[in-house]
C-alpha cells in the first residue's frame, strides 16, 4: 500500500486548457486511454476490410471487386487481385489485428483509461511516458500504413516475417522490397512504445495505489493489465532487436538469419553466416507471450464485468489471479511449440510441448471459474454481459484445439493448415475482441457520460457470436482435410472439393462485418445522444463507479480515497441493495 | 434472453460436434507405416476434448438458462464447495490427460522425427526453390554428386547445381520434378533449400517438414499403397506459394525399376 502524499503530489499537474494539450498531446492517462481506443478501431476497421477483401477473392477467385484497382492499379489489375497482393493483404491483415488492435484495445486502451482509476490514483506514474507511448505507436502505424503505398507493394511475408524471405530483399520477389523494410520499421517502433507502456503500468501498479488498495482489493481486470506489462516488458525487449537485426540484414548488409549459398532470382546471395532458425526462436519468444498480451487483458476484463451483472461474486478471484501469473509466466517455456516441423532438434519436441500443455491448467481453471460464476446467479442479461457469456464460450471452442496443436505428433499434420487458423482467431482474436466489446458496452458510459443503446447491443452481440462460429468452425474441418493456409487460391486435387466451405466462410465474414457497423453506429450515435449516463449505472463495486462520469481531470475531483473492501462484493445485504462498494466504509454482512 | 443464449450456446456445440463425429470433412486415407499412431493420437485427443467442448458449452447454457430465471425472491447461490473443488478437478482431469497424450504421443513423434531411417533405405535428395520441388536419385553408381550452388542454372535444368563434367559422382543422377518411389520399401529424402523457406507436406504420408535454407534435414517414410498423391508447401515462400507442388508416385517394386532404367536411360 502506497499513500504517501507526497507521491500523490508528484503526479498531480494542473489540468490542460489548450485544445493541444487537452485532446492532442494529452498526459490525461483518460484521454490517452481514448486515443488508444480510437486508432485500435480505426485499424480494426481497415484490418476486417482486408479480411473482407481476402475472404471474397477465397470465394470467388476470378469475381472482380468493385475499386480495388483504384486501390493499387498493380495488385488488382481490373480488380482480381494478384497471388502477391493477396499475400500483402494476408501479412497486412495479420500484422494490424495483432499489433495495433489485439495488443492496444484490451491493454494500453482500457488499461490506461481505467488502471489508474481502478487504484486510486490520479493518472499514471509516467505522464509524459505515457503521451509518449501513445504517439510513438501512432507513429508504428503511419509507417505501416505507408508499406500499403510504396512501388514494390506491401510486404508480403507474413505476420510472423520469417526470414530469409524477409530478409534477402527485392530478390525474393515483388512485395519484399521497401514495404518489407517499412514493416520492421514499423515493428520495432512499436516495440519501444509498448516497453514504454508496459514500465508505465508496472508502476503505477506498484507504486500510486491509494490507502487500503491492497493487492488482494486490486479489480481482476487491473491485476491482468499489471500481469500483460510484465509479460509486454519481456516480450517486446526481444522483438525489438531482433527487428533492428532483421532491418540491418535488410539494409546494412548483415547475415544475422541469412545462411551462405542461397540464390534468389538467379543471383548468389552475398550472405553467410546467419541462421535462419535464429529469427523464428526470437520470434516466436515474443510472439507466444504476445497471445497473452492480446488474451489476458480480456480475460480480466471478463472476470471484472461477469459479477456485476451476476449480482454474485467473481468464483475464486485469487485463483483466477494466480491462474493469469502462472500463464504468463508458462508463456516464456513454450515458444518453440510453433517450431515442431521447423527443422530444430526433435528431442526439443516434448521441452515445448509438455509446458504448452501445461498451460491448459490454469486455463481451464479461469474458465471454469467463470462458468461457476454464472452457476446460481441473478443475471441481468445486457450487451456487455452477453459479451461476457459469449467470450466464455468462443474461449472454450479457441482453447480446446490448443490440445491437438500442442502435441507435436498431431502438429506434424494440422500445422500450417485452417485449423490453426480457426485455433488462434477463436482463442485470442475473437475472444479478446469479446472482451473489448464486453468492456466498452459496460465502461462507454464512465469514459463518456453517456449510456450505449442496449437493443442495438443486443442485436450486434446476437449477429456476432452466431457469425463468428460460422466462420471459425467450419476452418477447423478444412484444417483436417489438409487445407493448408496462406495460399491464394486453391489449385490441388484435394483442396478443390473444399472451395463450396471457403464461400459459406467468405458470406458468414461479410455478414458479421456488416454487423459491426451496427456497434460503430452505436458509438458514435450514443456518443453525442445516448441518454446521460449516472455516477454508477450498473452498481458495480470497483473506484471507476465512484467517481463522476466521466471523472474529472485528477479522477476524483481532489478527493483522497480510501479503499475498505475487495471489488467482488456482490450478493450481499447492504442498505437494501445487493453490492457494497469499495470505498464503502460499511461492514459487509453475509446475505 | 438467458434462454436463448443457454438454446444457442447448445445448438452451435452439438452442430459443430456433429461434423466431427460424422468426418464430414476429414483426413485422407493414411498409405504410411507411422501415420496409423499419428491418427490415432489424433483420433483420442478429439474424443476427450471432444467431451471437454460438450461439457463446457452445455454446462454454460444449463446455468445461464438457470441464472436467467426471473424471480425475485430467488437468492443467489454460490457454487457448492467454492473454488477449491474447481481448482482441484481442472488440476486433476487436465493433468492425467496432458500425462496421458504426452506418453502416447511421444511415442508417434519419435518415430516419424527420431527413429533413424532403415539402413536398407533408398536415399533421394531433394531441393526445393520458388516455386518447385525437385528429386534426386543417386543412379547406378549409388553416389549423389557434389553440389556447387554456382553451378545451379534453372535454365538447362541444373537445379541442383553438379558440376558432371568434372564428378564423377554426378554424371549419373537422375533429376525429376516428381517423387517416385516403391510401394512398401522405407525412404530416406534430405532436404535443402537454393532460396527461402519452403515445406514438405504430404497429407497421405502424415509428415511435414520444413526446408530450411543453410540445413540440411533428413525425412523418412514407408508408403504402403500404391497411386499418385499430391506433396505441396506449407511455409510462405513468396508469390507462388499457392501453386508450389509435386506428386508423390508410388509404384510397384517392378514397376519402380522400369521407371528408374528410364529415367536413367535419358
Amino acid at each position: 500500500m502506497h499513500d504517501t502524499s507526497a507521491a500523490h503530489a508528484a503526479h498531480q499537474h494542473a489540468a490542460p486548457t489548450s485544445f493541444i494539450r487537452k485532446h492532442i498531446f494529452s498526459l490525461d492517462h483518460k484521454v490517452i486511454g481514448k486515443q488508444y481506443y480510437g486508432l485500435a478501431l480505426l485499424a480494426v476497421f481497415i484490418g476486417m476490410a482486408l479480411s473482407w477483401l481476402m475472404r471474397i477473392h477465397l470465394g470467388w477467385p476470378a469475381w472482380p471487386i468493385p475499386l480495388l484497382d483504384k486501390l493499387s492499379a498493380v495488385g488488382a489489375p481490373q480488380g482480381v487481385m494478384t497471388p502477391e497482393y493477396y499475400l500483402s493483404l494476408m501479412t497486412m491483415h495479420g500484422t494490424i489485428m495483432v499489433f495495433f488492435v489485439l495488443t492496444n484495445a484490451p491493454f494500453a486502451a482500457f488499461g490506461n483509461y481505467f488502471l489508474p482509476i481502478q487504484i486510486g490514483a490520479e493518472d499514471m506514474a509516467f505522464p509524459r511516458f505515457n503521451m509518449m507511448s501513445f504517439w510513438v505507436t501512432f507513429t508504428a502505424f503511419l509507417v505501416m500504413m505507408a508499406a500499403f503505398f510504396v512501388s514494390d507493394g506491401p510486404p508480403i511475408s507474413g505476420w510472423t516475417a520469417y526470414a530469409p524471405l524477409s530478409a534477402v530483399g527485392g530478390d525474393a520477389g515483388p512485395g519484399l522490397a521497401l514495404g518489407q523494410t517499412l514493416w520492421a520499421i514499423s515493428i520495432a517502433i512499436f516495440c519501444i512504445a509498448s516497453l514504454l507502456g508496459a514500465l508505465n503500468f508496472i508502476a503505477t501498479t506498484l507504486d500510486l495505489r491509494t490507502k487500503g488498495m491492497s493487492l488482494a482489493r486490486m479489480p481482476a481486470s487491473s491485476w491482468a493489465w499489471f500481469v500483460t506489462a510484465v509479460i509486454s516488458l519481456l516480450a517486446f525487449a526481444v522483438l525489438l532487436p531482433a527487428c533492428i537485426l532483421l532491418i540491418l540484414d535488410r539494409v546494412a548488409g548483415t547475415s544475422f538469419f541469412i545462411p551462405a549459398g542461397l540464390i534468389l532470382s538467379d543471383k548468389l546471395q552475398p550472405h553467410s553466416g546467419g541462421s535462419v532458425l535464429l529469427w523464428q526462436h526470437l520470434f516466436w519468444f515474443f510472439g507466444h507471450p504476445e497471445v497473452y498480451i492480446a488474451i489476458l487483458p480480456s480475460i480480466g476484463i471478463v472476470c471484472h464485468i461477469l459479477p456485476v451483472f451476476a449480482r454474485k461474486p467473481l468464483l475464486g478471484l485469487r485463483a483466477a489471479v494466480g491462474c493469469m501469473i502462472a500463464t504468463g509466466f508458462l508463456s516464456y517455456m513454450v515458444w518453440g511449440h510453433h517450431m515442431f516441423v521447423s527443422g530444430m532438434s526433435p528431442f526439443s519436441a516434448n521441452l515445448f510441448s509438455v509446458p504448452t500443455l501445461i498451460i491448459t491448467i490454469p486455463m481451464t481453471i479461469l474458465t471454469l471459474l467463470l462458468i461457476g460464476s454464472v452457476y446460481g446467479a441473478k443475471m441481468r442479461f445486457t450487451a456487455a454481459s452477453l459479451f461476457c457469456l459469449g467470450f466464455i464460450s468462443v474461449f472454450i471452442s479457441g482453447g480446446i484445439s490448443g490440445f491437438f496443436l500442442a502435441q507435436p505428433s498431431i502438429d506434424i499434420y494440422l500445422h500450417a493448415t485452417y485449423f490453426v487458423v480457426a485455433h488462434f482467431h477463436f482463442v485470442m482474436a475473437v475472444a479478446s475482441l469479446f472482451g473489448v466489446f464486453a468492456g466498452t458496452y459496460f465502461w462507454f458510459p464512465k469514459m463518456f457520460g453517456r449510456m450505449m443503446n442496449e437493443t442495438l447491443g443486443k442485436l450486434h452481440f446476437w449477429l456476432t457470436f452466431i457469425g463468428v462460429y460460422c466462420i471459425f468452425m467450419p476452418m477447423h474441418y478444412l484444417g483436417l482435410a489438409g487445407n493448408v493456409r496462406r495460399y491464394s487460391a486453391f489449385v490441388d486435387d484435394y483442396l478443390i472439393p473444399l472451395i463450396p466451405v471457403h464461400k459459406f466462410i467468405t458470406i458468414a465474414a461479410l455478414l458479421t462485418g456488416a454487423a459491426q457497423f451496427i456497434f460503430l453506429f452505436n458509438l458514435i450515435w450514443s456518443r453525442f445522444k445516448g441518454p446521460i449516463a449516472s455516477e454508477n449505472p450498473w452498481e458495480a463495486t470497483s473506484l471507476e463507479w465512484s467517481t463522476t462520469s466521466p471523472p474529472p481531470f485528477d479522477n476524483f475531483g481532489g478527493r483522497h480515497i480510501v479503499v475498505y473492501n475487495g471489488p467482488n462484493e456482490y450478493g450481499v445485504e447492504n442498505n437494501g441493495t445487493d453490492f457494497v462498494m469499495q470505498v464503502s466504509p460499511e461492514k459487509i454482512s453475509a446475505s | 434472453m438467458g434462454k436463448l443464449f443457454a438454446v444457442l450456446v447448445i445448438v452451435i456445440a452439438l452442430v459443430s460436434v456433429s461434423f466431427f463425429v460424422r468426418h464430414t470433412w476429414w483426413m485422407p486415407t493414411d498409405i504410411s507405416t507411422t501415420g496409423a499412431a499419428i491418427d490415432h493420437q489424433l483420433d483420442e485427443t478429439m474424443i476427450e476434448t471432444g467431451l471437454l467442448f460438450l461439457a463446457g458449452q452445455l454446462v454454460l447454457g444449463l446455468f445461464v438458462w438457470q441464472a436467467s430465471n426471473k424471480n425475485p425472491a430467488r437468492k443467489i447461490k454460490i457454487f457448492p464447495g467454492g473454488s477449491k473443488p474447481v481448482v482441484i478437478a481442472a488440476i486433476f482431469v487436465v493433468g492425467i490427460e496432458i500425462l496421458a497424450l504426452t506418453f502416447i504421443g511421444s511415442k508417434a513423434w519419435a518415430a516419424v522425427n527420431i527413429a533413424p531411417a532403415a539402413a536398407d533405405s533408398l536415399h533421394i535428395d531433394v531441393q526445393a526453390e520458388q516455386f518447385a520441388f525437385y528429386f534426386r536419385y543417386a543412379g547406378p553408381d549409388g553416389q549423389f554428386g557434389g553440389l556447387h550452388p554456382d553451378k545451379i542454372d534453372d535454365g538447362n535444368g541444373n537445379y541442383f547445381g553438379l558440376d558432371p563434367a568434372n564428378d564423377v559422382a554426378a554424371r549419373d543422377d537422375v533429376v525429376v520434378g516428381s517423387l517416385v518411389v516403391p510401394v512398401n520399401h522405407p525412404i530416406l529424402l534430405t532436404l535443402h533449400s537454393k532460396d527461402v523457406g519452403h515445406s514438405f507436406y504430404v497429407p497421405v504420408l502424415r509428415i511435414q517438414q520444413d526446408f530450411v535454407p543453410g540445413l540440411e534435414i533428413p525425412v523418412h517414410f514407408t508408403a504402403t499403397q500404391t497411386g499418385k498423391f499430391e506433396i505441396v508447401c506449407t511455409q510462405l515462400c513468396g508469390l507462388g506459394h499457392y501453386n508450389m507442388k509435386a506428386y508423390l508416385q508410388v509404384m510397384s517394386e517392378p514397376d519402380y525399376e522400369q521407371w528408374l532404367k528410364s529415367q536413367e536411360g535419358q
